[in-house]
């Protein structure tokens, strides 16, 4: 009985195959999945590789490489907390000044513009993200550099300079300049993307909001903004990648001095930018796979705070849906 | 058999992808550590007419300009032969000669006894053209140049002369009124053959700065902000007030730079220029008899500008075609001789006679 009953299912399945052969489905799903393959093997080998080539500091310096703060090619002596602290700072203060512009104006730019002003405006944010970062950090050396100096951590230091944060001479260049580089560099990003998120919200969510008496900001805050919450989120987490892995216009703005320091005005440095500085003259097998091991540091920090955001976004999804 | 199809065909496909990929890992040698894209840059693409011999080099940026012109100008003179020459960094260009990619390298430093040990064939250096660096500052109001002695540079990148009016800057120039400023020290972020030059003179000039510091193409430096490359230096010495920075010569000669003048050893402030640099290196030309790759930082001579060193071609002693090796001796000698008119166009200090005549009698030791 069982194996009669068998019989026609593996016919049925058979016909469905040729027939979905002849519509091209299977075909698809071969070539998508040999694409989707293809890309994470491409992230694989570039873990492997990542780790293969730094055997000799993972050996020599252990777990001490994420903890000492020295860098010193000449006694070969390698540490990445420096790069890694200036990474994290880096991007966070970038997020920081980037979140509220790039969010606020795609609420603006979605919700209460004209469409027209509203496409004109967001096709001039776009260009912003298609500049080179060398432009960037060209900009940044000779107009932001210069304003930071003169103007804004003068005003800083004066009304905050009691916070460590503020404190110690100022040069211009620094984290909190890196931040604000970065920070443009990154805002078109989160803008553009959040944007599309929010006009994709369904009309009739807004008129339901509105027909309940709310206002017009009270249906955009309570309403379109938590219902595009997931869309804003990934468009803040391609930003943070951008900035977490952003070379030139650091490099030419942060100091590039290897330190630890608690003030946002001090010199730092960070992993992308020691990398892109050092590796074309390292020479010598330590140094070398030294750099490449802070590579595997800078993947390991991006699989780390994209996890986080996995984590938050299910956390936020999930109160969203119990409390609707 | 659609089940059957559906479960094991990621699986063969993901196997397959491993095999290849498994293959295209494990072939290059493990002496490589140099990433795939840089060795698939030396792929030049083809020319036109294709030429009867294509030597691959790679290396140093900062002779980049004049290397592209010799090549340039013997290839016109020998259409058959092209030299293809990628600026990808000393670093790089020793990776790929190790790895047997380019037919020689280029480097701004010499390399050293440990790293010429991990060779499995044997290098003969070629100094090619001198490079100079100097000390570029920024100081508001200030119209004359100043002297720098070399206890005063280093003091200040040791980071323990902080001020301007420094007695020790003071004392070398007479008669400026120095302002009691904190001195904003720079230096380059990227590793470069200036940072090598720079720190090999300090060492020279400081124990300090030998035992604390050290000399390389990147170092741990005590004080100060990092530019990347001569214009970040100089961009960032132009936007900070009380800044000292240090540049290449030929970017100082061509940007205006102010700079200052260095004492050399026998006591002469010295402002450096094409000639003063070819002094140095003619003065440390009886040095050089056993071994070019000696340093020439600080060099004897009334006239010789103390930080400078060559740069270097790296042409393996031994190149098994035969072809290939009479093309890069024959190229070797035109450098040497008519290839020198074109340094000075570039602002490259040309070769001192001395210097010239070892090196032809190292042409002769490849075989």
């Amino acid at each position: 009985m069982a194996a009669g009953s068998r019989g026609p299912e593996a016919a049925a399945d058979a016909r469905s195959f040729a027939a979905r052969l002849r519509n091209g489905d299977e075909i698809v799903h071969l070539i998508t999945l040999v694409f989707a393959a293809g890309v994470c093997l491409i992230v694989c080998l570039l873990v492997f590789e990542l780790y293969r080539n730094s055997s000799v500091p993972r050996h020599q310096f252990g777990w001490d490489f994420f903890v000492s703060r020295t860098w010193d090619p000449v006694f070969d002596n390698f540490g990445a907390l420096p790069f890694i602290y200036g990474t994290v700072v880096t991007s966070a203060l970038s997020l920081l000044l980037a979140i509220p512009l790039g969010v606020g104006g795609a609420i603006f730019l979605a919700e209460f513009a004209q469409p027209r002003l509203s496409d004109l405006l967001t096709f001039i944010v776009e260009l912003l993200a298609a500049v080179p970062s060398v432009i960037f950090g060209l900009l940044g050396i000779f107009v932001v550099v210069p304003i930071m100096r003169t103007t804004v951590d003068p005003i800083l230091q004066k009304f905050f300079g009691y916070l460590p944060l503020f404190s110690g001479p100022i040069y211009g260049v620094g984290f909190l300049t890196a931040g604000v580089v970065l920070a443009i560099m990154i805002v078109p990003y989160i803008l553009s993307v959040s944007r599309e998120v929010l006009l994709a919200v369904p009309p009739d969510q807004r008129e339901a909001a509105l027909s309940l008496g709310a206002t017009r900001w009270e249906s955009t805050w309570q309403v379109v903004v938590p219902y595009a919450k997931t869309g804003i989120l990934g468009s803040i987490f391609l930003a943070l990648a951008r900035a977490l892995g952003e070379t030139m216009a650091v490099t030419m703005v942060i100091g590039n001095d290897p330190k630890i320091s608690s003030s946002l005005l001090a010199p730092g440095y960070t992993i992308a930018a020691v990398i892109a500085n050092e590796f074309t003259e390292a020479t010598g097998k330590l140094y070398l796979q030294s750099l490449i091991e802070l590579g595997l540091v800078l993947f390991i920090i991006t699989v780390i705070l994209n996890g986080l955001a996995r984590l938050l976004i299910l956390a936020t999804t999930q109160r969203g849906s119990i409390r609707s | 058999m659609n089940k059957l199809l559906k479960t094991y065909m990621p699986t063969l496909l993901l196997v397959g992808f491993v095999v290849v990929a498994l293959v295209s890992v494990t072939r290059p040698s493990s002496t490589a550590p140099a990433p795939s894209p840089t060795r698939a840059l030396i792929m030049a693409p083809a020319p036109p007419s294709p030429p009867n011999v294509l030597l691959n080099a790679a290396g140093a940026t900062f002779p980049y300009p004049i290397y592209s012109k010799w090549f340039d100008v013997y290839h016109r003179l020998h259409p058959d032969v092209e030299i293809n020459y990628q600026s990808i960094g000393s670093g790089g260009g020793i990776q790929q000669l190790k790895a047997g990619t380019v037919d020689f390298g280029a480097s701004d430093m010499p390399l050293n006894d440990k790293l010429l040990s991990t060779f499995h064939f044997k290098i003969i250096h070629f100094p090619t053209v001198l490079g100079a660096v100097m000390p570029t500052y920024n100081i508001p109001g200030l119209t004359q140049t100043l002297n720098f002695t070399p206890q005063a540079l280093a003091g200040i990148y040791l980071g323990q002369i902080v001020k301007w009016n420094d007695p020790a800057i003071a004392k070398s120039n007479a008669g400026v009124s120095l302002p009691g400023n904190n001195i904003v020290v720079v230096h380059r972020s990227d590793g470069s053959g200036t940072t090598f030059v720079w720190t090999d003179y300090l060492s020279k000039v400081s124990p300090e700065w030998k035992s604390r510091v050290g000399s390389n193409t990147s170092v741990n430096w005590p004080v100060g902000l990092g530019g990347k490359g001569n214009e970040g230096v100089a961009g960032l010495v132009k936007e900070t007030p009380y800044s000292i920075g240090y540049v290449e010569l030929i970017y100082a000669l061509q940007t205006h730079l102010p700079y200052g003048t260095v004492q050399n050893s026998s006591g002469h402030f010295i402002k450096a220029s094409l000639a003063t640099v070819t002094a140095a290196a003619s003065g440390a030309a009886a040095k050089m008899q056993n071994d070019v790759r000696v340093s020439i930082t600080n060099a004897p001579g009334a006239n010789a500008y103390p930080i400078c060193s060559f740069t270097y071609l790296l042409i393996p002693a031994h190149i098994a075609d035969a072809t290939k090796r009479e093309i890069i001796k024959g190229f070797l000698h035109w450098m040497l001789t008519d290839g020198q008119k074109y340094t000075e166009p570039l602002a490259y200090a040309s070769l001192p006679k001395a210097v010239v005549a070892i090196e032809m009698k190292h042409i002769s030791e490849i075989n």
